[in-house]
Order: structure tokens, then sequence, then C-alpha cells
């Protein structure tokens, strides 16, 4: 395992460190010592490592991140794993807000709560929340899921496509066009799954289902002759 | 962009050590502040009847000496004071409606940064490692201090336009985000009797503040209206004679991070600026929520 001060080496030798991996992998497993909420932490890692960030982060922490597996051991600033590809990242603490920001695969979870934005115009990540969501979670979410173990802010799903929406708690508003809907077989066996994977308990049966109701301009077909 | 930073003594042996812990904080937020910086302190306090009051010259060699005997003669009262760079901390026996309207007719080329019974607002043009160091802020003592780095967009970077803004007596607030409606509101305000110094949309919201507060306002009433009247984004952090809040507008766009132990409460635009504090590790940190108000009051 090889170890990294962020306080005796900056931010750029350790991502530069961490990307050098990709042509020939060297060290499989990371630790990053001291990290003081620095930004830009384990960003655009593409090779399957394990690197563990002792401390809290700041912005945009595990950015594009692919194959790679990041943990934080404390909480995360705005926009941790925003863009993701794949892998896992995951937040021991509270993330800030737009955590998972257009994400397009991979697993996030974050064990404290998740600021506002969080999943916002997601595309295929899935995100599992211990705690509670902000206000506008999933906003114009496309693909992927989203799991809240808790309570779920003002504007939940706004402008949805297909994101799966799965909250426990309760949700104070639903943005606009979404709705709650039924939680079939398939759907339980979804967040059965998320949660097996994300390493959660919690009985699926307690959670509601939202998603799209499909209403706004761009699901109607008779808007296509303007193109 | 701008930072801003604030701490709060919870533990009054700490007192000693305010602007030593507060340093590395202002200096924290120099990514998003460099063109200038400034703080608000609170301690010292002088007596009821009496004003301190921070008072700036451009010219370092000014005749302090000479001003502070001209009040002394022409008001028949006690003068103390003491000059740190461009700036004088004047304590004088009287209460501010007769000392500030005496400033205004026979020292009109003086600048009064705030006035009060513990507040001290120091601030200038450049880095916040050269401010801290201009003012000597390590060594400051106090019970609670708030602080500003500022990356100007919407105005020159110029001293009167730099923050924190103070429009009433010990009421300061340091401000990151912008507000839409402060022209109108701060036509309402000069008809109401808050006078203002510069356009800046910040110091509209300081004198929205010293207005309620006027009229009766407790902190947190005067912040829940302030949720109501202002319009646009922001993250506030206020210090008055015994009090600090922290505030965001609904949609909490601009970042903050709080932290909380039995020896303080810190508030910080990023966590970076939190990372000196003592007891960090254990800290409470927490992302205060939007639209709700934090507050910390001592007893008198």
């Amino acid at each position: 395992m090889k170890t990294i001060d962020l306080q005796k080496h900056t931010v750029r030798d350790l991502n530069q460190a961490l990307h050098d991996q990709v042509e020939e992998c060297t060290i499989r497993e990371w630790e990053v010592l001291e990290p003081k909420g620095q930004h830009n932490i384990a960003c655009g890692l593409d090779q399957n490592l394990s690197v563990d960030i002792k401390g809290h982060a700041g912005y945009f922490c595990a950015g594009m991140n692919k194959k790679a597996h990041v943990t934080i051991f404390g909480n995360a600033g705005q926009g941790v794993a925003e863009n993701m590809m794949s892998g896992t990242v995951r937040v021991k603490g509270d993330a800030s807000q737009a955590a998972g920001a257009t994400a397009h695969g991979g697993l996030l979870v974050i064990e404290g709560n998740a600021g506002a934005r969080c999943g916002i115009s997601m595309k295929g990540v899935d995100i599992v929340v211990k705690g509670n969501v902000g206000h506008m979670s999933c906003f114009m979410g496309q693909a992927g899921s989203l799991v809240v173990c808790g309570d779920a802010g003002d504007a939940l799903g706004d402008s949805l496509y297909e994101t799966h929406i799965y909250v426990k708690g309760s949700v104070k508003s639903l943005g606009a066009d979404c709705i709650e809907k039924e939680m079939r077989a398939e759907h339980i066996d979804e967040l059965t799954d998320l949660l097996n994977r994300a390493g959660v308990e919690e009985d699926p049966k307690a959670f509601k289902r939202y998603g799209s109701a499909r209403q706004l301009y761009n699901f109607k077909v008779d808007n296509a002759s303007a193109y | 962009m701008c930072g801003i930073v604030g701490l709060y003594l919870k533990n009054k042996a700490l007192e000693s050590q305010l602007g030593a812990l507060f340093t590395p904080m202002l200096i924290a937020m120099t990514d998003r502040g460099p063109d200038s910086a400034g703080f608000a302190i609170y301690g010292d306090e002088v007596a009821d009847g009496s004003t301190k009051l921070t008072l700036r010259h451009p010219d370092e060699n000014y005749d302090w000496d000479c001003l502070a005997s001209a009040i002394k003669d022409d008001l028949g009262v006690t003068v103390e004071w003491f000059k740190n760079s461009k700036v004088a901390v004047f304590k004088v026996g009287a209460e501010v409606d007769v000392v500030q309207p005496y400033l205004a007719e026979n020292a009109a080329d003086i600048l009064i940064l705030s006035a009060g019974q513990s507040i001290e607002i120091l601030k200038e043009v450049g880095l916040p490692k050269n401010i801290a160091e201009t003012f000597n802020l390590a060594s400051m003592k106090g019970s609670h201090i708030i602080g500003h780095t500022r990356m100007a967009t919407e105005s020159a970077v110029t001293m009167e336009g730099s923050h924190p803004f103070s429009t009433g007596q010990d009421l300061c607030l340091v401000h990151n985000g912008s507000l839409s409606n402060h022209n109108r509101l701060r036509e309402e305000l000069k008809r109401e009797g808050v006078t203002f110094q510069t356009d800046n949309d910040s110091e509209v919201a300081a004198g929205y503040l010293t207005n309620r507060l006027r009229k009766g306002d407790t902190l947190n009433e005067a912040l829940t209206n302030a949720l109501k009247d202002l319009d646009g984004f922001f993250t506030f952090t206020i210090g008055t004679r015994d009090g600090f809040a922290v505030v965001r507008d609904p949609i909490a766009c601009k970042p903050a991070v709080m932290a909380e132990t039995d020896d303080y409460v810190a508030m910080a635009s990023e966590y970076q600026a939190l990372t000196t504090l003592p007891g960090i590790e254990n800290a409470k940190v927490w992302e205060p929520e939007p639209e709700t108000i934090y507050v910390w009051e001592r007893d008198q």
C-alpha cells in the first residue's frame, strides 16, 4: 500500500501518481492522509485502485472516476463523484451539494446526509444515501437510481426522465412532473440489489417509488413536428 | 466569488487567542478572494454612554492626537485612542449620536468604519495575508470575529468597496453572493433613516438588519424578515455586540460549512478554512441548511 500525505505533497502530485497507474498498475491500494478539505482529490482515475482518503475532502473529490474504489473517511464538499463513469465512491460522512452530478455509472454511497441537488442530471449512476437529501435532488435525472433512506427536500425529481427514485422517509415536495408510482416486484428486486451493493440494511418494502409522469413537453409526440 | 469566515468563542478562556485562531482562517480563503480583505472583531467593550469608533484616514501619518484633543476640548469628554496602520480606534466618553455628527462636521476626510461599544472593523485592499500582518491580527483579543476576502466582480477594488460593512452600532455582516433587489431596498431604507456609504448590495443587507433591529426585532426575527425581503443569492455571517448568526438563502448555491465544539462555533465558505482550529478533528461539522437561521448569543 502506498501512503501519500497531502500536507507533504500536492494534490497534483497525488493525482499524477494515481494516473500513472493507468499504463501499468504497480500499486493497487492507496491511502491519502491529511486531506484537510482540499479540492479535486483523486479525480480522473482510470484504473482498478482502492483509494482511502482519511479525513474531510473539498470540492469534486473522485470526479470523473472510472473503475476505482474511493472511500472518504469524512465529509465531502460539492460535486463528489461528479460525472463518475464506473467504480465506487463511498462517503463515510456527509456530502455537500451536487453529489454524483451528471454521473454516468458506478455506485455512490453517502453514509451521512447529502446536500441540495444530489444526483442532478444523473445519467446512469446508482446513488444510495443513508441519511437525507436536500432540495432539487435528481433534477433532470436521466437514468440510474437514487435511494434515500432518510427524507428528501423540496422539489424532488423535478423534470425527471428515466431515473428511479426510492425514498423511505418523507418527501417535502415533488418537483414538476414527478409522481409517486407503484412499487412492483421488479422494483423491490432492484432496490434490494442496490441496498445490498451499498451495504445498507433497510427493508425495501418500507420505501416508496417516485418517477416521471412523462407529461412535460419533451414527452409529447405532438411536439415532434417542431423539428 | 468571495470567502467568508467567522469564529465565535463559547469558552472565554480562548479570548486572548481569538486573533491567532482566526488569522489562518482568513488566509485560507485567499483563493476565493485575493483582492481585499477585512474583519470585524468584537471585544474590549466601552461602558454604556461611551462609544468606540474605528476611524480611517488615507494618510498613514495623519495627526490622530490632534483630532483626539479637539474632541476632548470641543465636546468636553474623555478620549482614549490607539493607532493601527491607517486606522485608529477611538474610545470616546459620549453617545454615538454626539460623536458622529461632530466628526462629520469637523473631520470630514475621516471615514468611520464602525461605531458601537464593542466592534472594530479593519479592512484594506490586498492579499488577506498582508492585511492580517498590517493590522497584527494574530495578537488581537475578543469574543467573536467575522471576516471577508473579496474577489471583486461588480465594483472596483478599493478600500471603500472592501468588506465588511457596518451600518449600525455593533452590527456587521459579511456576504457571499449577490442581491437583486438592493436598489429598491436601499431607497426604502434611506427613507427610514439608514445611511449608506457605497452602492454595494451587501451594505444594503447590513442596513436592512440595522433597521429591523432598531425597530425592536431580535436577531432571529430580523433574519426571518430578511429571508422574506431580500431577493438574491446569499450566505451571510452576522456579528452583533453579543451575537453571531449564519443564514443562507432558500436556493443555497453559495457554500457554507460550520463546525462546533464546546469551545467555539466556526463558519467558513469552505472546510479548508477550519482545519487549523483546535479539536476540529472531533468537532461537529455540517453544512447549514437553506433558509434556516443559526444564532448564538452570549448571556449579558
